[in-house]
């Protein structure tokens, strides 16, 4: 288990190397740079241009660039948003949590009933629940988020009013952030009701994230459970008399979970594209809307160093996803 | 026990909102997060909104609702015969904000205006670079290094300005956002803790709001400051709400969880009318979106064959499309709410006949042009891709055929300057500080030509006349504008499109709410009935 741990940490370096020449390289492919950009139609003089490329370092040759850059990452050094002045990692950790949440709480739901759909459309195949369960599945794939949020809005927060309309709770409670997490700090915070109106605020950006991955998952289970469920072992388990629960339960379940847990791990960057998307719609103070901001803008270090901490966090999700799978399936491990 | 201080300060906080059944909370569903909290960093509005217009004042401030300037922190200020030297007589007794996070020891004097201006002036001033990348953008975009010589103190309550030479416009520029006053005392209890960056993020000044606390993209809190120096506000807690997409801004309105919102879709801006419960305030902003030819190319180079094609452009078709109702047709290069506006200039009427006949007498046929269209969008122009459009076929009746370029928007910016620039360009301004020396000098003096002079005009007539504005009492200088106009209209380097139309929604709760012709949101002398 160590051996297959530090295999999988090794693969982690060259891959995260990549990772940060794919996001040097990128924000710089694009034409503008941010200092005319930030000038606007005010415009900057060619001496007071030239001062500002020395000041950001970006007279130098791109290697020198790229090497300090990468040196000052290994070090923990971000960089400075060009346009906030704010240090990088500083702007990103206080993001994160609420992205994070926003996310656990979609991939929760979407696991919870795309998984339980799937099984209940492979065990009925061809049936009437079976032919809804995937009718639903395939709208919701091709749901377009922003249209589907703005639906959400307008049904649930103006015509019926039974949730609001954005942000994570309500302007009435105010109180330190401690873990970041809304839900815990509203709990620690002690004030009654703030823990509900943070749960009433988490349910629409919720459930419009978690369409696409809900609908992947339940499609994803479904073919997974059809194929084990004709394997032999399964019909052998039922003719030994075995009970349809513990047969799909314990005997199919297990091994159609691979393929799913996969598509799980997956998801991660699903769900974080659609957190840009569902952040916008939603006023979610998260680094959604950060990252596209700072693209518009030509924030090199924000767009570098974020584009480099998104992809450390989903090439961690991997590992998890891997780890369990060895948990799943012992034969993995070796 | 900095933390468990901070815990404390904002668990009171929130038992004062919950048991203060009285306290007047306003909310404003504002369009996006601030950069910072120093405005002379930075150069967008929004960051404006939630820094100097709310925590900060300056020396001469905007009279809210119009472009003049009235007495801020100084009381008053005298002008030198030669107009080089303004010294400034501070207002005794103002008092900056006591947070929990500073308490002034005293009130405002000459040095806190020496240090708001000097960090901005001397790379040695400790401040100069305290958040890296510090570059004073406003400071330097409108030439104040150039124009400031120095900054005397006089006595603890005076501070003169000696500049390099007379310049009007001088008054209107300590107004902006960068010339907001900061304390000294702040700055430099910050500089011993090594805490110099707070300056950017925990701000203190003297206005009629202090900083509570700032959530990134979610929300910023400010309460009346109780010693504001021209007397409490009636609202008792301010309260940003960042809320970035306009339709659920509209929807947070509509559901009564804000009471402002900045930035409807022009779309929506008719339902909005119709809701009982809310307030649409309108103005035109203080910009304007052009056509600019290249004066130094052939044909153009011709007055008549511009102002043919300036007959030619139908702007009533262009304000339906493009601004949906939110724009005015433009006929001077400033906007009619900017003093010396010339309302008796005639706008070249919509005539294609006439055009045509124009452009043959000039011995133009046959006219091929490039026009450029901006790849995004602006206050002054929502869709200059429609927009070169509309003007494509408006040009093809007088035959002339136009084929629409377009590049990415720094290089746009950057390749519309040169002056053999091949094609007209799609462009526009904002207005700064309010003076007409801001619109005319900048975008049409002989200085901007290879630069902000998009149209490479130089007229000896008009630019005289801007010269000679820049010192003078403002009536002097208004008959001098508006003689300038006149020479404009009669020379055509563009064709004036539009001003946009903003619109800004409210409840019906709000009262005292003034529009501000520059564009930002201020909150002074605002109430909320319950």
């Amino acid at each position: 288990m160590i051996r297959f741990l530090l295999r999988k940490f090794g693969l982690l370096i060259p891959t995260f190397i990549g990772v940060s020449i794919i996001a040097f390289a990128f924000i710089r492919l694009l034409p503008g740079d941010p200092i005319t950009l930030l000038a606007g139609e005010r415009g900057v003089s060619a001496e007071r241009y030239e001062a500002l490329q020395a000041a950001y370092g970006f007279d130098k040759p791109i290697i020198v660039q790229y090497v300090n850059y990468l040196g000052d990452i290994l070090q923990g050094d971000f960089g400075t948003s060009i346009v906030t002045k704010r240090p990088v990692l500083e702007e990103f950790m206080q993001l994160f949590p609420a992205t994070l949440e926003l996310s656990i709480c979609a991939i929760i739901l979407a696991t919870a009933i795309g998984i339980p759909a799937g099984i209940l459309a492979a065990v009925r195949r061809g049936s009437f629940t079976d032919q809804s369960i995937m009718g639903v599945a395939l709208v919701g794939y091709s749901m377009p988020i922003f249209w589907w949020g703005l639906l959400l809005i307008i049904l649930f927060s103006g015509v019926l009013q039974w949730t609001p309309v954005s942000g994570r709770i309500s302007l009435l409670y105010y109180f330190p952030q401690v873990t970041g997490f809304m839900l815990i700090d509203s709990l620690l915070s002690g004030q009654a009701g703030a823990f509900k109106s943070a749960v009433s605020h988490l349910i629409l950006p919720t459930i419009v994230l978690a369409t696409i991955p809900l609908a992947v998952i339940a499609r994803q289970t479904r073919s997974a459970m059809l194929e084990v469920l004709s394997e032999d072992y399964v019909r052998t388990a039922r003719s030994k008399g075995l009970g349809p629960f513990r047969v799909i339960g314990l005997h199919a379940l297990r091994n159609a979970l691979i393929p799913v847990v996969t598509t799980i791990g997956l998801q991660v960057g699903v769900l974080l594209a659609g957190a840009i998307l569902t952040e916008s719609i939603f006023s979610w103070p998260g680094i959604g809307k950060w990252m596209v901001d700072s693209v518009f803008k030509r924030d090199y270090s924000v767009v570098q160093g974020g584009l480099l901490l998104i992809a450390g966090m989903i090439m961690l999700v991997n590992l998890l996803v891997d780890l369990v799978y060895g948990l799943i399936n012992p034969r993995i491990r070796r | 026990m900095k933390k468990f201080g901070s815990l404390l300060a904002t668990t009171m906080l929130a038992s004062m909102l919950a048991t203060g059944a009285y306290a007047k909370t306003l909310v404003y569903c504002s369009e996006g997060s601030p950069e910072g909290f120093d405005p002379a960093l930075y150069t967008a509005g929004t960051t404006f909104d939630a820094s100097s217009k709310t925590v900060y004042n300056r020396l001469v401030e905007f009279k809210i609702g119009t472009t003049e300037t009235q007495p801020g922190l100084a009381e008053s200020y005298d002008v030198s015969d030669d107009g080089t030297e303004y010294t400034f007589h501070l207002r005794p007794g103002v008092k900056f904000h006591t947070t929990d996070f500073f308490t002034p020891s005293r009130d405002l004097n000459a040095d806190d205006v020496i240090f708001s201006f000097e960090r901005q002036l001397k790379s040695d001033n400790p401040y100069n670079a305290y958040v890296e990348g510090a570059s004073w953008e406003y400071f330097n975009g409108m030439s104040m290094p150039d124009l400031i010589k120095s900054i005397e103190k006089v006595d603890d309550m005076t501070v003169k300005f000696v500049l390099n030479r007379a310049e009007a416009p001088f008054v209107a520029n300590l107004a902006m956002d960068f010339a907001s006053i900061m304390s000294k005392e702040y700055a430099d209890k910050l500089a011993e803790s090594g805490a110099m960056s707070d300056l950017n993020q925990k701000p203190v000044g003297t206005g009629p709001y202090q900083f509570v606390a700032y959530q990134p993209d979610a929300v910023i809190r400010y309460k009346a400051n109780p010693d504001y120096w021209n007397g409490k506000e009636k609202i008792d807690d301010l309260v940003f709400a960042i809320t970035t997409d306009a339709s659920v801004r509209q929807q947070k309105l509509t559901a009564g969880e804000c009471h402002v919102m900045p930035y409807p879709n022009p779309a929506d801006v008719q339902a909005l009318k119709d809701d009982e419960s809310i307030n649409v305030m309108e103005q035109e902003g203080l910009n304007v979106g052009y056509l600019a030819y290249n004066t130094k190319v052939a044909p153009f180079d011709k007055t008549e064959v511009r102002k043919a094609l300036n007959m030619a452009i139908n702007k009533q078709a262009i304000l339906d499309a493009v601004f949906q109702g939110a724009g005015q047709a433009a006929k001077n290069p400033i906007p009619p709410t900017m003093w010396s506006y010339n309302d008796s200039v005639e706008d070249d009427p919509y005539d294609p006949e006439a055009a045509k006949k124009m452009l043959e007498e000039a011995g133009v046929s046959d006219l091929s042009m490039k026009i450029w269209a901006m790849p995004v969008q602006r206050p002054y122009n929502p869709n200059a891709r429609r927009m070169a459009e509309l003007m494509q076929e408006d040009f093809s009746k007088v035959g002339v055929k136009v084929e629409i370029v377009s590049y990415e928007w720094g290089e746009y910016l950057e390749k519309s300057k040169a002056e053999d620039r091949d094609g007209a360009v799609l462009l526009g301004w904002t207005g700064d500080n309010g003076d007409p020396d801001n619109f005319l000098a900048v975008l049409l003096g002989c200085d901007g030509v290879g630069g902000s002079n998009r149209a490479q005009w130089c007229n000896e007539e008009f630019d005289n006349l801007i010269q000679k504005a820049k010192s003078g009492t403002q009536e002097e200088r208004a008959k001098l504008y508006e003689e300038a106009q006149v020479v404009f209209k009669r020379e055509a380097p563009w064709a004036t499109i539009a001003h946009s139309v903003v619109h800004m929604p409210m409840s019906k709760k709000v009262t005292g709410y003034k529009m501000d012709p520059l564009g930002g949101h201020w909150f002074t002398g605002v109430d909320i009935s319950e």
